[in-house]
């Protein structure tokens, strides 16, 4: 099955991980382009106008949160960015210097899928739907009505704002400062406690289970992840 | 007589050959006075050795204007002279650093007993010498019979000129060739006529006296008897390293007695003398009687003198105490089966003879079979050295103090003497005497005798107030106040100077004891530094610096006492002391101008370090006593400190061992743990690329899986290698924020995956559990690695508990499961790395996943534990704190 011809940019130094990616998404029906530094990333964007960027944070020219802040300067095109394990606060920087979500090093392609998909949807979805659907969970934000499995939910009103914008970003990381600037406002930007104790409520409320996989997934040190 | 050659005669022999090889030669031109030709002999034989190719260089020729010579020195390279400036006059003197700095094959050295500037390196111009000789450069030098140590004061006599200047017997002997530049008499005093012989001006009026015919010949004897005696040395040195039985000497053993006022030098000389002829071996003995200590400083002097004098003519020396004399010496020299004892007789005036008795008639009498030799001659005045306070020195003001303990006697006795009989009167004035005997010496206790008797007779014996005396029995208690005086001060004086000597005797054993006991104590270089500059600087009452080398060899002072400051110079003179084995500065032969003195720390295999010892008052030296005991202290100092370098240095070998050790055990497991997941994954990828068609679907598939299963392995090994250097490296960042367990648990069994796919995970944790402060990436692996352990040691089916608990001060978690369990002796170890319990098979892992836990939960401040389960399995218990 093949996507419409999304055109994707791929900057990596890395030649085997090009070729790979390449390969990969060649198949899905994305149309490639590939950059192998920073400088270069920057003009082919201009050049080529692609609709997604992946971006590896490990360029040898030009930091890749650099790069990041850079586009954002002059363009929304989304981009994921590569990062290994522990550069925790290098993803973080690169979130919220603009970037949209990230994969960790080494991944699987199933993943990665999912997030370009996730990724291009934001993208295309900037109208307001007033049904949005992610697994068992459903969400009508005309009725304001929460269902799991066609079971009514009931959430106070901070909870309902917090899973809309999960929702809404479904399948995409969210950082915690994201989503605190997002639901309380930029003052509360550090309240680090208020997002947890309601995150923590929210998966009760979704997943009484504590043993299975809440739909609510913590990104350990980043933020929160609706997976679909 | 043991014909044998000596062992430690052989080793000598050898280790002087060895020594030999490696330094430069000496060759002597020797002459019997001024004007024989030595120089010019010198500068020929220089010229013929220029001719066969040999690099000659002149590094200090002295030709007094003499044109001859002055031809032959023609085409030699000539070094310049140095400059030394003393009070204000220029002098030149042989540049010892040029000579060295050029390094000639051969360098020609004029005046080889020439005394040099103040405040050049060496003091003698032999010393100068001997340092160019140590560095491989061969010497040419020229030298006068008269400047040979031994042989100074018989030509004093022949010829009545006596030269200060001296050359020590050892370093003439040591000379590898001697050639004795000869001339007949007539010959030189024709060449006198004809003014080609140069005289030094002072000698000028000597000179009438000096080159008689007589004389001449009598010195030219003693000049080809002295070069003989060295061709019979060489050649017994040669019989015995050879082997050769010969006329060995008969076996004598000399011995040469010093005491106060007898001839000193002289004394030494002829014994060494003797010794030689005799070919005998010798000792210098000074007895140390209890008139010792008040004996005047110049005299002090003369003896210590004479002592080092005679050790630097290779006699053994020995300071014996006791009394009387003669005993003390016959009973040493039976002891020491010495068969001659050599002693100067003064010649004093024969009442003082009488009086005092003579030391030489006592010796004759009591010898026995040991014969007694005896030199005779003027006293020697000596001459004024400031020699330290180590032996005390009493002032003169004793003799007032009796006065005045008499004068008091007298007092006491006039306000008794209605109550006391005179007879009994007297025992007052003898309490005074032996007041005096104990406490100010036999001389003012004499003193106190005789005026004791005086002020009796005057003021208490009828007729009153006159010497005469009425009753003669009064004579009686006069003789017997006095002989009583007499004896008693006699007896306590050399009490109490024997006290004193027991004491002082007792204070240098105890000290060096003391230094001793420190030194095994201590462990550390600190300790052993501070006993010795704490030892060294009590018992001597200097200051003192310790130099050791660092790694670069550089000398520095690592230890000293306080506010010694080292300057430039200084720090030169130790490094010379360190450079050559050998003491310099004050007191030594090498720039003696210096502040201290440098005592190398020499242990058998090499020199380790300086040791400095500075008086406070710069004009007060070490008796050679104290130099043997400071020595006595650095040679212990040497080995402490020694021994503590070679025990860090032993520690540090067996550290290095044991890292290596357990490196290549790491490195050796590692390599295994990363290479086999890359056997299946190279497997299966290379049978997809090269037998697609072998393989039907289900097979590919399960290759597919088994090499991502693969992959997934190496990712976390290569994970787990990173953690765990990253925690040892301690570059572990923690950033702690209030977390949720339930948060921590779920992600962690996601991220395990399908690991766990066999054990169901039960999570217990109770509501409204408060929220622990930890980094919730490297707890959430933490929990990932037990889990992985407790999914590898349980049956599949079997389940995995995880139960949540806090205490108010403390959260815990524990993860139990039902598999094969830890020993319980087994369980402190299953937290260290690389451990691996022995008992299952096909259990694969690296064994780092308990130690990188057990690292991140100490980073956090909590405990992690390993307890056996009931009913069989594990519990791996941890406790975080929920404070901040």
């Amino acid at each position: 099955m093949t996507e419409d011809a999304r055109r994707i940019l791929i900057v990596d130094d890395e030649a085997p991980i090009r070729r790979y990616l390449r390969v990969v998404l060649g198949a899905q029906g994305y149309t490639l382009f590939e950059a192998a530094g920073g400088q270069d990333a920057l003009n082919a964007v201009l050049g080529d106008r692609p609709d997604l960027i992946i971006l590896d944070l490990g360029l040898p020219d030009m930091d890749g949160v650099e790069v990041t802040r850079r586009l954002r300067e002059w363009s929304q095109t989304p981009i994921i960015i590569l990062s290994v394990r522990e550069a925790e606060g290098d993803k973080i920087a690169a979130l919220d210097a603009g970037a949209d979500d990230y994969l960790v090093k080494p991944f699987g392609t199933g993943e990665l899928l999912a997030r370009i998909r996730a990724a291009l949807r934001r993208q295309a979805d900037d109208s307001e739907e007033p049904v949005i659907q992610a697994g068992p969970l459903r969400m009508d934000l005309s009725r304001r009505m929460v269902t799991v499995d066609d079971r009514e939910i009931v959430l106070t009103p901070t909870e309902y704002d917090l899973l809309r914008i999960l929702m809404r970003n479904a399948g995409r990381v969210m950082t915690h400062r994201q989503l605190l600037r997002l639901v309380w406002g930029p003052a509360y930007e550090n309240e680090m406690h208020l997002l947890r104790v309601n995150v923590s409520n929210l998966r009760r409320k979704l997943d009484p289970d504590p043993s299975s996989p809440s739909p609510i997934r913590t990104e350990p040190g980043v933020g929160y992840r609706l997976v679909e | 007589m043991d014909t044998r050659p000596d062992p430690d005669f052989l080793l000598a022999q050898l280790k002087a050959e060895d020594k030999v090889r490696r330094r430069g030669s000496l060759k002597i031109f020797l002459g019997y006075a001024a004007g024989v030709g030595k120089t010019y002999a010198m500068l020929e034989a220089a010229r013929h050795r220029k001719s066969q190719g040999v690099d000659v260089v002149a590094g200090y020729i002295e030709t007094h204007g003499r044109a001859e010579t002055e031809l032959l020195l023609a085409g030699l390279e000539i070094l310049p002279r140095s400059e030394t400036e003393y009070h204000g006059i220029r002098l030149p003197e042989m540049d010892v650093d040029a000579i060295l700095a050029r390094r000639p094959a051969l360098v020609l050295v004029d005046e080889f007993a020439h005394t040099n500037a103040p405040g050049s390196r060496h003091p003698k111009r032999y010393l100068d010498v001997e340092e160019i000789r140590d560095a491989g450069i061969d010497v040419f030098t020229t030298l006068n019979v008269q400047h040979i140590e031994s042989l100074n004061d018989v030509v004093a006599q022949v010829t009545g000129v006596i030269v200060r200047e001296t050359v020590p017997d050892r370093v003439f002997d040591q000379a590898d060739d001697i050639e004795v530049v000869d001339l007949p008499p007539e010959e030189l005093l024709i060449r006198l006529k004809e003014g080609k012989v140069y005289v030094p001006d002072q000698a000028a009026r000597a000179i009438g006296n000096f080159f008689r015919r007589g004389n001449l010949t009598a010195l030219r004897e003693i000049t080809l008897r002295r070069a003989a005696k060295r061709v019979d040395d060489q050649m017994r040195a040669y019989m015995h390293a050879r082997e050769i039985p010969g006329p060995w000497a008969a076996g004598e053993r000399l011995m040469v007695c010093i005491s106060p006022g007898a001839l000193g030098d002289r004394l030494i000389r002829s014994a060494r003398r003797l010794a030689d002829e005799w070919q005998c071996e010798w000792r210098a003995v000074y007895v140390e009687t209890p008139d010792h200590a008040r004996l005047s400083t110049p005299e002090q002097e003369q003896i210590a003198r004479a002592l080092t004098r005679a050790e630097e003519l290779g006699a053994k020396t020995v300071t014996l105490t006791g009394s009387p004399l003669q005993e003390v010496l016959l009973h040493y020299a039976r002891r020491h089966n010495i068969t001659r004892i050599l002693v100067g007789k003064s010649l004093r005036p024969v009442w003082q003879e009488w009086l005092r008795g003579s030391l030489v008639n006592r010796l004759i009498r009591e010898s026995g079979p040991i014969d007694i030799f005896v030199i005779s001659g003027e006293q020697e005045k000596p001459e004024p050295v400031p020699v330290s306070g180590f032996f005390p020195h009493r002032p003169l003001n004793r003799y007032f103090r009796s006065v005045i303990l008499v004068a008091a006697a007298t007092a006491v006795s006039f306000l008794i003497r209605d109550h006391i009989a005179p007879t009994n009167l007297v025992m007052v004035y003898l309490l005074a005497v032996v007041i005096a005997a104990t406490n100010l010496g036999k001389g003012p206790s004499i003193l106190a005798s005789l005026l004791g008797v005086l002020a009796f007779d005057f003021f208490f014996v009828p007729p009153y107030m006159t010497f005469a005396v009425s009753d003669t029995e009064y004579i009686l208690t006069f003789a017997a106040l006095f002989a009583v005086g007499f004896v008693i001060s006699h007896l306590a004086d050399r009490l109490r100077v024997q006290a004193e000597v027991a004491e002082r005797r007792r204070v240098e054993t105890a000290s060096l004891y003391g230094l001793s006991r420190d030194l095994a104590v201590s462990n550390s270089m600190e300790g052993i530094l501070r006993a010795i500059t704490d030892n060294i600087a009590q018992t001597f009452n200097r200051d003192v610096v310790v130099f050791l080398p660092d790694r670069a060899g550089t000398l520095g002072p690592i230890a000293a006492t306080a506010d010694y400051q080292v300057g430039e110079n200084e720090l030169a003179v130790a490094e010379w002391a360190f450079k050559h084995g050998q003491s310099a500065g004050r007191g030594t032969e090498t720039l003696p101008a210096a502040q201290a003195r440098y005592l190398p720390l020499r242990t058998s295999s090499a020199v380790i370090g300086v040791l400095a010892v500075r008086p406070h008052d710069p004009s007060r030296h070490l008796a050679p006593e104290g130099y043997r005991l400071l020595e006595g202290f650095a040679s212990q100092a040497a080995l402490a400190v020694e021994r503590v370098l070679l025990s860090e240095q032993a520690q540090q070998a067996k550290l290095l061992e044991a890292t290596e050790k357990l490196q290549s055990a790491m490195l050796n497991s590692i390599s295994h743990d990363l290479r086999t997941p890359l056997v299946s994954i190279t497997g299966a990828l290379t049978s997809l690329e090269d037998q697609a068609e072998a393989l039907n679907e289900e097979d590919r598939r399960s290759l597919i899986r088994t090499a991502r299963e693969e992959t997934e392995r190496l990712n976390r090994l290569v994970g787990n290698l990173l953690s765990m250097t990253r925690i040892e490296s301690g570059a572990l960042a923690l950033h702690r924020q209030p977390e949720d367990v339930q948060d921590i648990l779920r992600t962690a069994v996601e991220l395990l995956g399908n690991r766990a796919a066999e054990n169901p995970i039960r999570v217990n944790v109770p509501p409204d559990f408060p929220p622990i402060p930890v980094d919730f990436a490297l707890i959430a692996q933490v929990m990932v690695n037990i889990l992985e352990n407790a999914v590898k040691y349980s049956p599949p089916g079997s389940p995995i508990d995880i139960n949540a608990g806090e205490d108010g001060a403390t959260a815990h978690i524990e993860v139990a499961d039902c598999g094969v369990g830890i020993p319980p002796e087994e369980a402190a170890h299953v937290f260290e790395k690389f451990y691996r319990v022995q008992r299952p098979e096909n259990v694969s892992g690296t064994g780092l996943g308990l130690s990188i836990c057990k690292g991140i939960i100490d980073a956090h401040g909590g405990k992690i534990f390993a307890m056996p389960r009931a009913g069989g399995g594990t519990i791996i218990a941890i406790e975080l704190p929920l404070a901040e």
